[in-house]
């Protein structure tokens, strides 16, 4: 049996004006011990679906289990099973990290002395002995995510559920927290992750659901997911901008591949072929055609192209924008049904 | 894994009061690590004493005579237990904002817990307040009359009342979106409340179709309750049940209070989860 399964999860957020699908039938199954990544843009449904896994929320259509608890009717043993750590660190800012952990775990049902000894525990394993009896309000960004994900730990929970754990986070706290959250798979956690970033994605996840508005758009490992957008891309920034239709033709060219273009940052993008020998090709011959570039990068595909190449459309919320400049470049505005 | 190894409700009526005491302990905590919130209710309280003791008390007469403070004080009181709810809705609308809600919702606890120890930790805060300010009382020359033990049922009646007031604190902090709206909501409300009362005048001070609201208000009938338990000035209005039983009267207004705002209060935090 999986440890996480959903089907047909619905979830409608109405208010006088407008109606949101937040979640329009979302499958899930996550296999315990294993990590799975839901990947989206800010409001594709990512916090709905875990909220709804963790007893937070009620579906509108659809069931899951968590741990083969129904998440309606059964929520008090879902809840004793998961932990939950949110996008904003839900801990008391008046209390100190040390009373933060205890109160959570006595309120997981621990007793007093088990829940002061799990309290220690957690506080070493994240780096945080020297700020442990000081009150939450003086911690960094960093230091109250680690809490609150400590908080979430502290019933050694068979289920975890992290929603955006490093949103928000410079990129070294971003790293300790990566460092942490592998430290739990290594131990055999199950784990369900959101996040906006496929590297994340990448860097924690067994399996990628990319998620789109309450849709699930695709599935797959984040090799698969990589390959399917056409792996490398090669960027390149003209000077000028009246030489860009000739660069656009010598990219493509060299490229074996239709190029894409922003005219306004004058950017050309194009999959890169065969790697750095196309990126050499097309050094030499924008050199060659006298054509001067202010940046040129092999780089990896980011969410975007994901997007871009799934549906067809940026990750971003500004879709009409987005629409307007696919128009331009000739690619097809639209998504999937 | 089964159902049967995951006792859902361990506990019971235990494990409710436990939970219940945990989140009260967490609330009370708040109270030394930000004084400026006990300070300023307590000194909003005395501002209040003093404005009225010396600048409007000596344009109020009280009828049949006695002293403008004595009168005053048990009306003080009793303002500041009303004002209360505030703290009690600030403290709710605070705590859903900030996920504290979602975090205490995703764990094994007892449902109850959240608004029970939320309404005991803040009669406790209040019962601290109230000493305080009787202290105050009886520096600027409040004296009960009637002994110890009618100190002390006067006491006791107010936190009761305090509790009743939680509870309407409890349902208008999970109604309001943001502290800044909560704070507007509570003082447009209150305000009236407290002042269309016999708390700083005597009713008979009031325009004559004003009388009866003044009377039968919550805030009033606390304040006459007080009044007649510490013999502290009280000039009755009419021969109305509540100004003749008045702690009869507010003990209702308790049952009254928590009966409609105890249920709205449970359902609407039993319904954040739709």
């Amino acid at each position: 049996m999986d440890a996480i399964v959903a089907e047909g999860l619905a979830k409608v957020y109405r208010s006088r004006k407008s109606e949101v699908r937040a979640l329009d039938g979302v499958d899930l199954s996550v296999a315990r011990g294993s990590v799975l990544g839901l990947l989206g843009p800010n409001g594709a449904g990512k916090t709905t679906a875990v909220r709804i896994l963790a007893t937070l929320l009620k579906p509108d259509a659809g069931r899951a289990t968590v741990d083969g608890f129904d998440v309606v009717r059964q929520a008090g043993q879902v809840r004793s099973v998961i932990g939950l750590s949110g996008q904003y660190a839900a801990v008391d800012e008046n209390l100190t990290g040390r009373e933060n952990l205890w109160l959570f775990g006595r309120l997981y049902q621990l007793s007093s002395p088990e829940a002061t000894r799990r309290a220690s525990e957690l506080l070493e394993q994240f780096d945080l002995t020297d700020a442990a009896d000081r009150t939450v309000k003086t911690y960094s960004g960093g230091m109250r995510r680690r809490l609150d994900l400590g908080s979430a730990l502290i019933g050694r929970p068979r289920l975890l559920f992290l929603d955006e754990p490093t949103t928000g986070l410079d990129p070294r706290s971003r790293l300790g927290m990566w460092d942490v959250i592998r430290s739990l798979v290594r131990e055999g956690a199950t784990l369900l992750l959101t996040t906006q970033y496929l590297e994340e994605a990448d860097e924690l996840a067994d399996a990628i659901a990319v998620v789109d508005h309450g849709k699930i758009i695709a599935r797959g490992t984040a090799d698969q997911l990589k390959s399917q957008v056409g792996g490398e891309r090669i960027e390149v920034v003209v000077h000028d901008r009246t030489a860009i239709a000739r660069a656009l033709e010598v990219i493509s060219r060299d490229a074996h591949s239709e190029c894409s273009v922003d005219e306004h940052t004058r950017r050309l993008t194009v999959p890169a072929g065969s790697g750095a020998q196309t990126l050499i090709q097309i050094v030499r011959d924008l050199d060659e055609a006298d054509i001067a570039i202010d940046d040129i990068a092999l780089r990896r595909p980011t969410l975007d192209d994901v997007f871009l190449s799934l549906t067809g459309h940026a990750a971003e919320e500004r879709q009409a924008e987005d629409e307007r400049e696919l128009a331009r470049v000739g690619a097809v505005p639209g998504r999937p049904a | 894994m089964t159902a049967a190894t995951v006792p859902a409700s361990r506990g019971g009526v235990g494990k409710s009061v436990r939970d219940g005491l945990l989140v009260g302990w967490r609330n009370l905590k708040r109270i030394p690590r930000i004084p400026e919130l006990a300070i300023f209710a307590i000194l909003q309280s005395i501002m209040f004493v003093l404005l009225f003791a010396f600048v409007f008390g000596g344009a109020i007469p009280v009828p049949g005579g006695g002293d403008y403070k004595a009168f005053l004080m048990p009306g003080i009181f009793s303002q500041t237990i009303v004002f209360a709810s505030a703290t009690t809705a600030i403290g709710m609308v605070d705590d859903v904002n900030k996920g504290i809600i979602d975090r205490f919702r995703s764990l094994p606890m007892a449902r109850s817990a959240v608004l029970t120890g939320r309404t005991f930790s803040d009669v406790i805060y209040n019962a601290g307040i109230l000493v305080v300010l009787m202290l105050t009382g009886f520096a600027v020359g409040w004296r009960v009359d009637t002994g110890i033990p009618s100190l002390i049922g006067g006491f006791t009646l107010l936190l009761v009342f305090a509790y009743a007031m939680a509870w309407l604190g409890v349902w208008l902090g999970l109604n309001v979106p943001t502290v800044e709206v909560g704070q507007q909501v509570i003082f447009t409300t209150l305000f009236p409340i407290t002042f269309i009362s016999n708390v700083f005048v005597p009713p008979q001070a009031l325009p004559s179709w004003l009388q009866p609201v003044a009377e039968w208000n919550p805030t009033s009938t606390l304040t006459a309750a007080l009044r007649e338990l510490w013999g502290n000035p009280n000039p009755a209005a009419s021969t109305s049940l509540a100004a003749q039983e008045p702690v009869l009267v507010t003990l209702g207004w308790v049952v009254l209070i928590i009966a409609i705002f105890g249920p709205l209060g449970v359902r609407r935090y039993r319904s954040m989860s739709r």
